[in-house]
């Protein structure tokens, strides 16, 4: 009985600490951000009213939903192609694959932002490149619109839909993949219906959390887009900062939470947690 | 023993790819050499002055040192408090596990934008009791990073932690040894390769935190990447493509350097 106290106090006593850091510094604001939504600037349901009539704020879910399904197919299908070398590839391929996927990883999001407008904007590389070679004479406006931000997003988040699908590739039994081989299936055919299939758990984790990271995505959109394009995330940092209407950046950040989590628990229905990574 | 190995296809479609994530790390080079003072591609001469910009202006250096200490304070209150927590999860096995484990991940899985505005909540709350910690000091922005970090660190030190035999812990606890001497002489000596890498995360993540800080900040505690973004915002300054260029050259030193390490460890 005594031991049995003690391991419920030493437990205890070591959990605490991070428990009640992140009670008091995470799980008390954000129920202070859920109370603006109601109250500022007055009590009641207003801001979720505006919410649904502002054409505004509309346009705004609209454009970042339609971004977060472009960037989800484009980015899941490149990290698909490299993954493919880095599992199954020879081990100089692999070395190559993995340093392309890692370096970009590490880099921090404003240099890979920064790389971007340096490559498209009206005085970048690729503009220079086109005019000095006769195939345009006005620059292309590739950067401060919705292009600008589909390219930076996708770059930010390959490496992310990277880790699922290799794990689901390297589990996958390579006996299965020669005796489609051996039995005569084309290299093709062997892909698309014996390889893809099998890599279906990594192929929706890795949809989900590029999915999930577009609709809160800040930095890129706000660098790429630069004002143009604004997504959920930069119109509550606006309503915060600049047109200060602390109520309804509060309800946007609520519905957005509300958002993602039922998408998490849809997709945490059909496929076990442990799976996706 | 034959594999399955990619065929040409796969490898000219992952070529694209790598070439697509490369393009931009390469395309700041050019830029960092300009001697213009816009963001231009230089026409034929080459310059150093945005590398010389970096040392002399003050407020680099100023930022680069906020921003290390931040990332040390930060770094080594979230580690310590993902320890606590997660030897108090493997040598005791609480019931509720699973949930207070969900509950500490948070951070990590609700979208940044979210957690920004709540650690403004939070700070400028703290604000109206004291000035040394709150919106806008270093104080602050540690903490906030600390909330931010401390999933990953809990979830390294949780997965170096599965790995290790309950049997040692086991034969430590039958011969009488205290929970303490368990902990610190026994679990923590075999786990220390993931302490090391939790604290290394957790400051790598301060080090590059911009969503969050960008909330919580307005003049006095300009992070590195702060004032980056300020430059990026207005009148793009290319001393932000000179400081790139470092930044990579540091990151591409520091994987090589990981890799040659792992190949000799798997040698040995």
């Amino acid at each position: 009985m005594k031991a049995y106290l003690s391991d419920r106090m030493g437990a205890a006593l070591l959990m605490a600490p991070l428990l009640l850091f992140l009670g008091a510094a995470y799980a008390w604001p954000f129920f202070g951000v859920v109370n603006w939504s109601f109250t500022l600037p007055e009590p009641g349901l207003g801001q979720y009213g505006t919410l649904l009539s502002d054409p505004l704020v509309q346009s705004v879910f609209v454009r970042t939903l339609r971004i977060a399904a472009i960037v989800t197919i484009v980015s899941v299908a490149a990290a698909y192609a490299i993954t493919v070398v880095w599992v199954r590839g020879t081990p100089a391929q692999r070395v190559v694959a993995e340093f392309c996927i890692l370096v970009p990883f590490w880099i921090s999001v404003l240099t890979r932002a920064f790389g971007w407008v340096a490559l498209l904007s009206n005085r970048g590389l690729f503009n220079t490149w086109l005019q000095a070679i006769g195939f345009i004479s006005e620059p292309l406006t590739l950067v401060r619109n919705e292009f600008g931000v589909i390219v930076g997003m996708t770059h930010f988040l390959i490496p992310f839909a990277v880790f699922p699908l290799a794990s689901s590739m390297r589990s996958l039994d390579d006996r299965v993949l020669l005796a489609a081989r051996g039995l005569g299936s084309s290299r093709m055919r062997t892909f698309w219906s014996v390889f893809v299939p099998m890599t279906r758990s990594g192929i929706i984790g890795s949809a989900l959390i590029v999915f999930v990271f577009s609709l809160g995505f800040f930095v890129t959109p706000a660098i790429l887009g630069g004002g143009r394009s604004v997504m959920v995330a930069e119109l509550i940092y606006l309503r915060i900062f600049q047109s200060p209407d602390w109520g309804l950046g509060a309800a946007i950040s609520v519905v957005l939470v509300l958002f993602v989590g039922a998408l998490m628990a849809l997709v945490f229905r059909y496929v076990r947690p442990r799976q996706l990574i | 023993m034959p594999t399955y190995r990619p065929g040409p296809v796969s490898l000219i479609l992952a070529a694209l790819v790598a070439l697509f994530l490369l393009l931009p790390l390469l395309a700041v080079i050019p830029v960092s050499l300009t001697p213009t003072r816009m963001l231009a591609m230089p026409s034929g001469e080459l310059s150093l002055r945005h590398y010389r910009a970096l040392i002399e202006d003050p407020r680099w250096i100023n930022s680069i040192l906020l921003s290390i200490r931040i990332g040390v304070f930060s770094s080594a209150f979230s580690t310590v408090l993902a320890l606590c927590f997660s030897l108090g999860v493997w040598m005791f096995q609480p019931r509720f596990t699973a949930a207070l484990v969900g509950f500490v991940l948070l951070p990590m899985v609700v979208p940044p934008v979210v957690s920004a505005i709540t650690l403004y909540f939070l700070l400028t709350s703290i604000s109206g009791v004291s000035s040394f910690f709150g919106y806008d000091t270093w104080l602050g922005v540690a903490m906030a990073h600390a909330v931010m970090t401390v999933p990953f660190a809990t979830v390294l030190i949780l997965v170096s932690l599965s790995q290790l035999d309950r049997r040692i812990d086991l034969a430590a606890r039958g011969l009488g040894a205290t929970v303490w001497e368990r902990a610190t002489r026994i679990i923590m000596p075999n786990i220390k390769f993931g302490i090391v890498t939790a604290a290394l995360l957790s400051f790598v993540l301060s080090w590059e935190e911009i969503g969050v800080t960008l909330f919580i900040t307005s003049v006095n505690a300009i992070t590195l990447p702060r004032l980056m973004w300020m430059g990026l915002r207005d009148n793009i300054d290319p001393a932000i493509a000179a400081l790139s260029v470092i930044l990579i050259i540091i990151t591409v030193l520091v994987l090589a350097a990981r890799s040659l390490v792992v190949r000799l460890r798997r040698a040995q």
